[in-house]
């Protein structure tokens, strides 16, 4: 059962990564516009060249 | 969208970036707001953005399309109408907002609180269900010792943080002696980990860290969900305040400058443009008109104004170009005597207590007696087992699904308010649905209300198409808004104007001209010699002949006979309350078929109407507009109004009905009294769990796995059985 040791911290680590990585999200505005985002991967404005 | 290829002709030559839609980084000096009602795709987003960004000054636009909304950055030289107009070309409606008004609901900091600590829950709630799932299954010894201790680092963090909100309503609640759901919620969180804590230290077999963290977890989702859509309905709310922006036209020394009416001192020189409405109380100094006092009286006739009569705010300035005196602005002003009526009406509404506290009422007494009963009754069968009565104690209060009942009534709240603003009616506040449910009379205010507001010319046909020639050739020339009716009116039956020539419009009288030697007047009734009809008119007179009258009337709005028949048909008592004179009201309330109405009530009568009525026991819902119904609204049980409304009425009402339409008014009620039917099965699948859950509890049987397994079925079954409000 040692391996516990090594599987119980990584498990609550991954756990934080997703916690951490849904902070970002909320931080940089990314639920601020639920649809407009959905909308927009439908656009065809940049298909040919990246966003400036 | 293909698009040919430039001179460079290789493809990895394209991927550098698009250079035509950036523009020179112009400084940007202000932030302009637009809404964009009729945005709905992907398309309608990149061609605004283009069309923005095509405006030369504008550095940056950015549409949102959830808010429907459209944020422009832009140089000093930019105005918000050379970009509507910019948008208009581009075919899509467009509205400025008030930037002040709208910064407190642009970004929703409690949201994003709420979601945080959501989200925390939610990470703990997983973790420590996977280490107790290993317990449930039979980890032993150190091995559970160790995961009762990982789960234990894990909770008490998040229940700190997570469970603030309860906390807090738990904690102000309590300080003014009363019971809320969250007092008995808090209560199982803390003694629940408290407990779990206590025998972890003493490497005991049952620790509540899951059943504590779930509690946190499907309690905050409840309350997350139902204040996002309330902050939705808020927020456009809030949206129809910053639409109108009230500025004045003040004169200082000759000249005109724009200021806000909120700016307005007294003494100050204000000009008001026919069809402009009047910023602020005071006297008129210069110029003869006729004023629309609708909006404060409810009366439809116009009333003659001259130098030294008084005017308020809010009135309309119909026909001629006036200058008043400010005598009162800001607090006031007329419009904030209303408001103190308002404040004094919504007093009374305060007290009253929703179905959720009325269940905490009678629940947490129950369960915390019972705990309590529990832990006692073990002391005496263990002759002083403290640790074990604890554990039952702890037990009992955990399994009695502080959770379901919790959730009863938000699920069902945030559903039935969510589609309800699908359909274009904004809940504002939280109880407003339960209050709609027990409404057994419906009170109508007259003007602007069930009517639009705008008159329409009645028995045109009783005129020769002669007459009728010369009254459009008349009344095309002005802006009242009886001459737009009229001519309006006339246009519509296919009859050609009259050659009429001199024509001069007379500031709060009409208009006269010539046709050949004849001299015209159209006009009121004074003024061109005729005796005046009982409901609104106007008058013509041909030369000496004898004066022809025009009636007219306030044209229904749509919906408004649909609205009217539908609440009588669920056996409501609707009642139609004016400023108006008898004779109009009665005609419209003949027309919509109803049955009682009340004519030339001033506003404190209607307040006073409406508190007569809860006095008999009714519970009624007020719908109005004006600043007349305020007090009203403020009094009512419930209350509503229309999009159209004043500010003042949209912030004392509880629903604000976004479309032209009253049609739906019916359907919201079902939908309030099928929301209620919901939050009381609600609470009866919660007491069904309790009386099975509770008998285990009390003789020791319950397992932090039962616990688990109650809480979450029952939160289920809670949300599942919201889902089941009518549409």
């Amino acid at each position: 059962m040692t391996v516990l040791v090594y599987l119980i911290p990584v498990s609550l680590g991954l756990g934080a990564l997703g916690l951490l990585a849904f902070f970002w999200a909320l931080r940089s505005k990314q639920f601020e516009d639920p649809e407009g985002d959905s909308q927009r991967i439908l656009t065809t404005d940049f298909d040919d060249r990246p966003k400036p | 969208m293909a698009e040919a290829p430039g001179a460079a002709a290789c493809p990895g030559c394209l991927a550098a970036p698009a250079e035509a839609v950036r523009r020179p980084a112009a400084t940007a000096d202000q932030t302009l707001r637009l809404s964009l009602p009729t945005i709905h795709c992907a398309g309608c987003i990149s061609s605004v953005e283009h069309a923005l960004a095509a405006v030369p000054g504008v550095s940056g636009a950015r549409v949102n399309l959830t808010l429907k909304r459209a944020q422009v950055e832009a140089g000093a030289g930019v105005t918000a109408e050379a970009l509507i107009d910019t948008l208009k070309a581009a075919g899509f409606e467009a509205h400025e907002l008030d930037a002040e008004a709208l910064t407190a609901s642009e970004t929703d900091p409690q949201g994003r609180d709420l979601l945080m600590r959501l989200a925390v829950a939610f990470f703990a709630n997983m973790n420590v269900m996977l280490l107790s799932v290993a317990i449930w299954s039979g980890a032993e010894d150190a091995t559970r010792d160790l995961f009762h201790w990982i789960s234990g680092a894990i909770a008490i963090p998040t229940v700190i943080f997570s469970g603030r909100p309860f906390y807090v309503s738990a904690w102000s609640a309590l300080s003014a002696r009363r019971l809320n759901m969250d007092v008995p919620i808090s209560l199982a969180i803390i003694l629940a980990v408290g407990l779990s804590l206590w025998e972890t230290a003493l490497s005991g077999h049952h620790a509540y860290f899951d059943a504590a963290l779930s509690l946190v977890f499907f309690l905050l989702l409840g309350r997350y969900l139902d204040h996002r859509t309330r902050a939705s309905a808020r927020s456009a709310a809030s949206e129809l305040a910053a639409l109108d922006v009230p500025t004045a036209i003040r004169l200082r020394n000759g000249a005109e400058e724009t200021v806000r009416a909120a700016a307005l001192a007294i003494g100050d020189t204000v000009r008001v443009r026919p069809g402009g409405r009047i910023p602020a109380d005071g006297t008129l100094a210069k110029g003869e008109t006729e004023i629309d006092r609708s909006v404060m009286t409810g009366e439809t006739l116009p009333a003659r104004a001259a130098p030294g009569d008084a005017v308020h705010a809010g009135e309309v300035n119909l026909t001629g170009p006036i200058e008043l005196t400010v005598m009162a602005a800001g607090h006031d002003t007329a419009l904030a005597r209303i408001a103190d009526l308002v404040a004094a009406a919504e007093a009374g509404r305060a007290n009253y207590t929703g179905l959720a506290d009325r269940a905490a009422r009678a629940y947490a007494p129950v369960v915390h007696l019972m705990a309590l009963g529990a832990f006692l009754v073990w002391m005496w069968i263990s002759g002083g087992d403290t640790r074990l009565a604890l554990n039952i104690a702890v037990a009992t209060l955990i399994i009695t699904c502080p959770c379901a009942m919790g959730l009863a009534v938000p699920a069902v709240t945030a559903v039935a308010s969510g589609r309800l603003f699908k359909r274009g009616t904004l809940i504002k506040s939280g109880t407003a649905l339960e209050r709609l449910a027990e409404v057994d009379t419906v009170v109508f205010d007259k003007t602007g209300t069930l009517t639009l507001g705008t008159p329409a010319a009645t028995g045109l046909d009783a005129h020769d198409g002669e007459t009728l020639g010369l009254a459009l050739a008349l009344a095309a020339g002005s802006d009242h808004p009886l001459a737009r009716a009229l001519t309006a009116g006339i246009a519509a039956q296919g009859i050609r104007a009259a050659r009429v020539t001199e024509l001069r419009e007379i500031p709060g009288q009409g208009i006269e001209g010539r046709i050949g030697d004849t001299p015209l007047r159209l006009g009121r009734a004074a003024w061109v010699g005729a005796t005046p009809l009982a409901e609104t008119g106007t008058y013509l007179k041909v030369g000496d002949g004898m004066p022809v009258a025009f009636a007219f009337r306030d044209a229904p709005r749509p919906g408004a006979v649909e609205a009217v028949e539908g609440l009588l048909s669920r056996g409501l008592r609707v009642i139609l309350l004016s400023g108006d004179a008898e004779t109009p009201v009665a005609g419209f309330a003949a027309r919509l078929g109803l049955p009682e109405h009340h004519a030339g009530m001033s506003p404190e009568d209607k307040a006073a109407f409406l508190a007569g009525l809860a006095g008999e026991g009714r519970t009624v819902l007020m719908v109005g507009d004006g600043l007349n119904d305020t007090a009203a609204l403020a009094a009512a049980h419930v209350s509503a109004s229309p999009a159209s409304a004043l500010e003042a009425a949209r912030a004392a009402s509880d629903i604000v009905l976004t479309g032209e339409s009253l049609a739906d008014l019916p359907r919201i009620l079902d939908v309030a009294i099928s929301a209620r039917r919901r939050i009381r099965e609600n609470f009866a699948i919660s007491t069904v769990y309790n009386v099975i859950a509770v008998p285990i509890a009390l003789v020791g049987l319950a397992t932090p796995l039962a616990a688990a397994l109650a809480m979450s079925a029952s939160s289920l079954s809670v949300s599942l059985n919201a889902m089941r409000v009518k549409r």
